[in-house]
């Protein structure tokens, strides 16, 4: 099966002052495309440190990631924009809208950066709110927004610049068990209805339970990997 | 960078300007007024310089002046010349000059039955006098000059105080003839004027040239020889012309006859630019900080631009643009009120509460404000370029690579 992302011997340190933390140590992981992981692990694990190397956000202090066929420990910054501009999506915990843009000026924002023309952009940002249930509510602003409203945005914007892999740190930390629920729907629709690979680093038992595939970090390392169901 | 990133880049630059009222409108208050105390001060500095060139090109001065070699170091009768030669006169009458007389001009002592003074007495040629210096429409009190022979004499009003005399009284004017002798004579006074300054009526006698000559005994000679061109900037093709034709004489433009006037108008543009510079120096530190403020404001939303795959050169181009946004506003707001402000000095700006010390330094007590293509444009331009060089460092700051920790940590 091909594989979307590949992690091999994967490790960060951070070093604040004199003290040296091992965020990561030796991460070995395959995720084959169309795949819905969910990394969960007590704080501190090392979740969102894993996250955001495989998004290019920071970079690995040893090992290599491939995503999409391409190694992103080896890209300069203008190619790791580029590469999240076309390959990637991520939704946050919080805070995934840009304040001075509205709904669906959130969700065009990518395909404006990816140059999209304008009659596209609106068709595929209509929708797609749509599929989010969000319609009647796209020219507000996020702040007028309520939280839940406003991640289905982020996952509505992940989505619609045709990802094929979308990472999410703790998307539900912030919302009602209802809301969670929700979102967590959503993303899987997304998944099975576009084949899009979903990796969620989060600690409820919600998402774990929505998860195909589970794998457990700990201290820095991967613990358990198990399909579920 | 495609059309739709340029718009998309505008949109975000015109609403992030548009976040914070109260900070936008403090930076922009600060670019307006910088722009209109620049774009003012210049237009009453070049008011002042265009104004303090003509009071002394208008006070006998002229664009240029010939006289006999020597004549400048020692302005007596001996250094006389004879009148232009045909030559000359073609040249004087050509397309470049637009005014001309000859003059005598020699120290002279001036006397009523109470009082005397030192002044210069100017022999004139009334008619050809007119529109080369401000004699002609100065007259206030009796009447200008008739002829060259008119033997009448024009003293300034304050002269007239000081020696104690008044229009249709007597007075004796003394000076040295051509042989050494004392020449002496009495004169009617047929005129009083008005000047802006207070030397020019007190240092200047005026009388007929003819009449001045026979005084003096000077035959046809004159002393000097005063021209206005049609370009008081562009003189270098008449004085090639008058050099050719009189090789002999001393032959100089305003520049070179009043060199202490240049040297103001040179002092009046460093201090323009000092002010210019002090005035950036003052906005582009608000705008800096008003900039890095906001760059900081937005650590979070920056890092998520970069996690959507915005690129650094474009991040680097918002901030920019946001900041371009600002100037331009406050540049246009400051040239409306800058304009605003010199249209309503049209009438001038009057300066006798302090007109004392002006005086002396030759600026006139009113003050015509001069705008200057040249010098509104090197204002705007200065704070436009500076400031968008002063921007690139939290623009900068902003592009830098991706603020990992804000857009992870709640
Ligand atoms: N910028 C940093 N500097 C120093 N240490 C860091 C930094 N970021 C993360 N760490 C450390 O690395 C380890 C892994 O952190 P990480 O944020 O990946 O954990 P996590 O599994 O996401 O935790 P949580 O569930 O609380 O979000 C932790 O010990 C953390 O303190
Ligand atoms: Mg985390």
């Amino acid at each position: 099966m091909e594989q979307n992302v590949i992690c091999r011997g994967l490790s960060k340190t951070y070093q604040q002052d004199a003290i040296i933390v091992q965020a990561l140590s030796g991460i070995d992981l395959d995720v084959p495309k169309g795949d819905f992981v969910c990394l969960s692990g007590p704080s501190g694990s090392g979740k969102t440190t894993l996250l955001n190397l495989v998004g290019g956000l920071d970079a690995p202090t040893g090992g290599e990631i491939t995503v999409a066929g391409q190694r992103v420990d080896l890209m300069s910054q203008a190619q790791l924009a580029t590469m999240r501009l076309m390959h990637l999506g991520f939704v946050f915990q919080a805070y995934n809208l840009i304040p001075v843009l509205t709904a669906r000026e959130n969700v065009e924002f990518v395909m404006q950066l990816q140059g999209m023309d304008r009659k596209e952009r609106r068709a595929r940002a209509r929708a797609i709110l749509e599929d989010v249930g969000l319609e009647g509510l796209e020219n507000r602003r996020p702040a007028q927004l309520s939280g839940g409203q406003q991640q289905r945005v982020a996952v509505a914007r992940a989505m619609v610049s045709g990802p094929s892999l979308v990472l999410a740190d703790e998307p539900t930390a912030n919302l009602d068990s209802r809301n969670g629920e929700m979102l967590l729907e959503l993303m899987r629709k997304m998944n099975e209805g576009r084949g899009v690979t979903f990796i969620i680093a989060t600690h409820e038992q919600l998402v774990m339970d929505h998860a195909r595939r589970l794998i457990r970090l700990h201290d820095g390392r991967i613990v358990s990997d198990e399909l579920q169901r | 960078m495609s059309t739709l990133n340029v718009r998309l880049l505008y949109t975000l630059a015109w609403r992030n300007v548009w976040r914070n009222h109260r900070r936008t409108f403090v930076i922009l208050v600060a670019i307006a007024f910088g722009i209109w105390s620049m774009v003012t001060l210049a237009a009453i500095m070049r008011g002042m310089i265009e104004q303090q060139v003509r009071n002394v090109i208008n006070n006998l001065t002229g664009h240029i002046q010939v006289h006999a070699v020597g004549y400048r170091d020692d302005p007596v009768v001996d250094n006389s010349m004879p009148p232009p030669g045909p030559h000359m006169v073609e040249v004087l009458r050509g397309e470049h000059v637009r005014a001309w007389s000859t003059r005598v001009r020699v120290p002279a002592v001036v006397a009523s039955e109470r009082e005397s003074a030192g002044v210069t007495l100017v022999g004139i040629d009334p008619e050809a006098e007119q529109g080369l210096s401000f004699i002609a429409e100065a007259v206030t009190e009796g009447r200008y000059l008739e002829s060259s022979g008119d033997c009448g004499v024009l003293l300034g009003r304050k002269l007239v105080e000081r020696l104690e005399t008044s229009l249709g009284k007597r007075v004796v004017l003394m000076s040295q003839d051509v042989d050494n002798e004392i020449a002496d004579r009495g004169f009617r006074v047929v005129g009083v004027f008005d000047a802006n300054m207070e030397a020019t009526e007190t240092g200047y006698v005026f009388t007929g040239r003819s009449v001045a000559q026979e005084m003096l005994r000077l035959g046809e000679n004159i002393s000097e020889l005063a021209l206005v061109a049609r370009d008081r900037q562009d003189l270098g093709a008449v004085l090639q012309l008058l050099v050719r034709v009189a090789p002999g004489l001393d032959i100089q433009p305003w520049t070179k006859l009043e060199p202490l006037l240049v040297l103001t108008v040179k002092m009046y543009e460093a201090t323009m630019l000092i002010w210019f510079v002090v005035v950036f120096l003052a906005m582009s530190f608000g705008l800096v900080n008003t900039l890095l403020m906001a760059v900081f404001e937005r650590t979070r939303e920056i890092g998520l631009f970069q996690a959507l795959g915005m690129r650094p050169g474009f991040l680097l181009s918002q901030v920019l643009l946001e900041s371009l946004t600002v100037l331009m506003i406050g540049l246009v707001m400051g040239n409306v009120l800058a304009w605003a402000t010199i249209a309503s000095l049209a009438d001038g700006l009057n300066l006798s509460a302090f007109a004392e010390g002006l005086e002396w330094a030759g600026i006139s007590s009113v003050i015509y404000p001069l705008i200057s293509a040249s010098d509104v444009i090197s204002a705007n331009l200065l704070v436009l370029v500076l400031g968008i060089v002063a921007s690139l460092y939290p623009a900068w700051r902003a592009a830098r690579r991706v603020p990992v920790e804000a857009i992870t940590r709640i």
